[in-house]
């Protein structure tokens, strides 16, 4: 049934695919390497002068009980935003995909927040939420509550990831529906032709054929909220209260352009790059056997 | 061949021409805004008074931005004159021989007159050697008092004339304001350096063994003494009465001060330019408190702020036009009209003894305050200032643990413990890469 175009000879693929490679090649491999090799010394900042020291700037790190605590905090980063940013661009997406009039109107309003920077982003929920002068702490305090993210770790925690999922519910949100347009009305209608409900229907065929999409969206989120919520995370806690809100590539910044300390900072980025590379293959192995192409 | 050359030529003309004769000095800083502005008008001044250098002056973010793009701009090559650099980086830039060119040593080759004794004792001994060489020029330097809204202590009942000069009257005044309901007695800023580097010098007491890192890179953390863990249990048991509130790691808590919401504020002298252009109330300065129970309190606090490093490799002339530039910045009529604009501290005692002579202490009560609290004192061991490697990280740790006294999460002994524990770890890492 697949369609397969075939080419003869190699070149003309090899010439193809080479703009891509070099690509990859400039702005991964190049940098990964250097990140790799710069693991294994403690240089000086202005590079005057390397040390080396083997795997002692990993065996540093891994001995520090407040970074391993970091992976702890980053995988419940990571999950919270996933969920969240997933979850409610699912149910938009729904409902949008019902919509007979003024769907239009509705994508577009949606799919705005995509173009807000990460950085901006967290500075207008830093805005909302301020202690001082935030409208949002200023309901919850009519209501009772006193909203205190500067000391306290859980609400810090809740208001970086609601400010890192909601730019990303516009981007899920784009897919979601693409997705849900694909699939075949008539399929849907039969079902409903056999007495099938909303949610029966969701459940047993939509949810199934949307699977490549959700798929591919867990990866790329996932990706996302290890790598590209750091602008957030500056603008609105700088990783505290304490190390409340402290993730993995927080800390690679913090340490090597803060702190100067690169050889630490690339051993960080070194862990990174294991640790998103083995959650891509787990990924592969083993959700992707339950996705229905 | 011809068009070559042609072309030669007129690239020639065209970069020489605004040029002409004069040398470029490439200075980076840090400043925006009003402080900004103040820098741009410095430098448009040493322009327009000679004509043999031009300053270009570069905004290139705040301090750590600007540290990072003079230490990216090093290793590719392009480094600038003249960097400007927190006080916090001191010990990296000290550390980096090849990088940079002492200031004693640029004046010296430049032929300039230099005296590294006019400056302020507590502000030089910040970036000069143990030999008494000063390797970078202290730019802007400030250091904290005690900031009141009158106001608010009469609102309270209480005299706006009250003795503040200890810690326990101030405790007793966080009493009194809270007794009668007012909701932000006091706030603070920049928590480590005002509560734990200045309790620190200001009480006579190490910070860091070694001198606080000035005797050599082998210095571990002191500050889990006698006198920090009491200041800072008592700040603890402060902020969970509702007498101390905390606002954030930086100067969060000048919002809520100029706002007129809270009643006493520990910030830098330089909050002065500020706190006088936005309060609409009334407000005074005064010294930083101390423990009356210590002996040697109080001593001088020291100081915070940037320096000017200049960065090596240049040509000699640019060197000229740098020793120049340096010259006209620490000359007193200079220093006293930026002592009097921003309220960073006069550097040298010219520009202070100017600054009296114009008047200006007479007409803006208090804004002397700072001086004399920083040169009571012949500064000691303790107190000359602090130079610790990786101390922007080690301030972080220190801002953590700070923050898990305030939550009421640690006690304030094995809060410090553990802020010394992790800090002397980068302390050594400093160590190993600087060996």
């Amino acid at each position: 049934m697949e369609k397969r175009v075939t080419f003869k000879g190699i070149w003309l693929p090899l010439l193809l695919v080479l703009p891509q490679m070099l690509v990859t090649a400039v702005f991964f491999f190049y940098p990964a390497g250097q990140a790799i090799w710069q693991s294994l010394f403690i240089p000086d900042p202005f590079g005057l002068s390397m040390r080396y020291v083997g795997l002692g700037n990993f065996e540093y790190l891994l001995s520090n009980p407040y970074y391993r605590a970091s992976f702890v905090t980053t995988a419940v980063f990571s999950i919270l935003v996933t969920v969240l940013s997933m979850g409610v661009a699912l149910y938009l997406a729904v409902l949008a995909d019902r919509l007979i009039k003024g769907s239009g109107v509705y994508r577009t309003l949606l799919i705005w927040p995509y173009a807000v920077a990460p950085a901006v982003a967290g500075v207008l929920w830093l805005f909302m939420f301020n202690t001082r002068v935030g409208v949002v702490t200023w309901y919850l305090g009519v209501l009772g509550y006193d909203w205190n993210h500067v000391l306290n770790g859980e609400e810090a925690m809740g208001l970086v990831v609601v400010a890192s999922a909601w730019g990303r519910i516009s981007y899920n949100f784009l897919f979601f529906l693409a997705g849900l347009q694909a699939i075949p009305r008539s399929v849907i209608e039969a079902a409903a032709i056999d007495g099938a409900r909303f949610w029966t229907r969701f459940r047993t065929i939509v949810w199934p054929l949307l699977s490549p999409t959700t798929f591919f969206l867990l990866v790329v989120n996932i990706v996302y909220a290890f790598f590209e919520t750091f602008g957030v995370i500056h603008t609105i806690t700088s990783g505290g209260p304490q190390q409340a809100t402290t993730i993995l590539v927080y800390k690679v910044y913090a340490d090597g352009f803060v702190g100067q300390d690169l050889g630490s900072s690339a051993a960080q980025s070194v862990i990174l790059l294991l640790i998103v590379g083995a959650l891509t293959v787990l990924q592969f192995k083993y959700i992707e056997r339950r996705v229905h192409y | 061949m011809m068009m070559r050359k042609l072309m030669v030529s007129v690239a020639a003309i065209v970069t020489a021409a605004p040029v002409m004769a004069q040398t470029e000095v490439e200075f980076w800083h840090a400043f925006t805004g009003r402080l900004g502005e103040l820098v741009a008008e410095q430098v448009e001044t040493f322009n327009a008074s000679q004509s043999d250098y031009v300053v270009n002056a570069t905004h290139k973010g705040n301090y750590s931005e600007t540290l990072n793009a003079g230490i990216a701009a090093f290793r590719a090559g392009e480094q600038p004159d003249i960097l400007m650099v927190f006080e916090v980086g001191t010990a990296t830039m000290m550390a980096a021989e090849g990088a940079i060119k002492p200031v004693f040593e640029v004046m010296a080759d430049a032929g300039a007159e230099f005296d590294a004794d006019a400056f302020i004792g507590s502000v030089k001994g910040y970036y000069t050697t143990n030999d008494g060489d000063m390797l970078s020029l202290p730019f802007n330097s400030s250091t904290p008092v005690l900031w009141v809204n009158r106001d608010a202590l009469s609102g309270a009942g209480i005299d706006p004339d009250v003795d503040l000069t200890t810690w326990e009257q101030v405790g007793d005044v966080l009493e009194a304001l809270k007794v009668s309901g007012h909701e932000c007695p006091l706030v603070t800023a920049w928590q480590s350096w005002v509560h734990l580097e200045n309790l620190s010098a200001y009480h006579n007491v190490p910070f860091a063994s070694q001198a606080n890192g000035f005797g050599g890179l082998d210095t571990e953390l002191m500050l889990n003494g006698d006198v920090q863990t009491k200041h800072i249990q008592t700040m603890g048991d402060w902020a969970k009465d509702g007498k101390f509130i905390y606002t954030g790691r930086r100067n969060e808590g000048g919002a809520n001060f100029r706002g007129g919401e809270c009643a006493l504020f520990t910030e830098s002298s330089a909050g002065y330019a500020g706190i006088k252009a936005e309060a609409a109330f009334d407000f005074d300065v005064r010294p930083l408190p101390y423990w009356s129970g210590v002996s040697g309190a109080p001593q001088n606090t020291i100081i915070g702020g940037a320096s000017l490093w200049v960065m090596a490799g240049q040509p000699a002339v640019e060197y000229e036009g740098v020793a120049a530039f340096l010259n006209f910045l620490s000359s007193p009529e200079i220093q006293a009209k930026w002592h009097q604009d921003t309220g960073y501290l006069p550097i040298t005692q010219a520009a202070a003894d100017l600054t009296r002579e114009q008047g200006f202490y007479e007409e803006n009560p208090g804004t002397d305050i700072a001086v004399e609290q920083m040169t009571a004192n012949a500064p000691t061991e303790n107190s000359k200032g602090i130079r610790l490697g990786n101390f922007d990280q080690i301030r972080t740790i220190i801002d953590e643990e700070l923050e898990a006294v305030w939550a009421g999460d640690k006690d304030a002994q094995a809060a410090l413990d553990s802020a010394k524990q992790r800090g002397d770890e980068l302390l050594r890492r400093f160590e190993q890469a600087n060996r």
